[in-house]
């Protein structure tokens, strides 16, 4: 799994059946600790828990666990956004992610 | 799933007999932008992609999925881009 942010959305009509009624949505691979620096991985994710644009994401980067996350048994997506991020702690330090807040305490 | 320009068409007449009936199609690795880059590579077709059309791939063994018939393929292009918004 890796974390990132929604940066936007992809509209296609003409897809692999098990796509069809699928939002699919741009995320933006973070680096960095806690994850905040943009890279230049940008993916196509399968979203199933309504994320928006701005959003902070855990994604899960595997096609045996998307399709039984999306219980489709022969789907041909591998990236599935599984969560939004609240917050990300590293030592006691706790850094909040979600949404544009970078809020330290 | 990533995005690619298809370019062209491959075609093979000796071939390992599991990618009988397979389309294999040129494509061109893209930015979500449109702005091509300079990496190339062949995949599987299952939606009936067509030359200058922009599309998105799966690589590894999700492509063989994509494929009724499951061959031993590693990117088969699942779904014909009809529009992106971003913001970088």
């Amino acid at each position: 799994m890796f974390i990132g942010k929604v940066i936007g959305r992809v509209w296609a009509t003409q897809k692999t059946p098990s796509l069809t009624g699928k939002r699919l949505l741009l995320v933006n691979r973070l680096n960095g600790s806690p994850p905040s620096e943009t890279s230049d991985i940008t993916l196509a994710v399968c979203d199933k828990i309504d994320a928006g644009i701005g959003d902070t994401v855990l994604v899960m980067d595997e096609g045996g666990s998307a399709r039984s996350i999306l219980n489709l048994k022969n789907a041909p997506i591998r990236t599935v956004i599984v969560a939004i991020c609240d917050s990300v702690s590293i030592g006691n330090q706790n850094f909040y992610v979600s949404g544009t807040e970078r809020d330290q305490k | 799933m990533k995005p690619a320009l298809v370019i062209g068409r491959v075609v093979a007449s000796v071939k390992d007999p599991s990618l009988k009936g397979v389309k294999l199609l040129l494509l061109r690795c893209i930015r979500w932008s449109g702005e091509t880059l300079n990496d190339y590579l062949i995949a599987a077709d299952s939606v009936g992609a067509g030359a200058g059309e922009k599309v998105f791939y799966v690589e590894a063994r999700d492509a063989s999925i994509a494929v009724h018939t499951n061959p031993p393929i590693d990117a088969a292009i699942i779904g014909i881009i009809d529009g992106v918004d971003f913001e970088e």
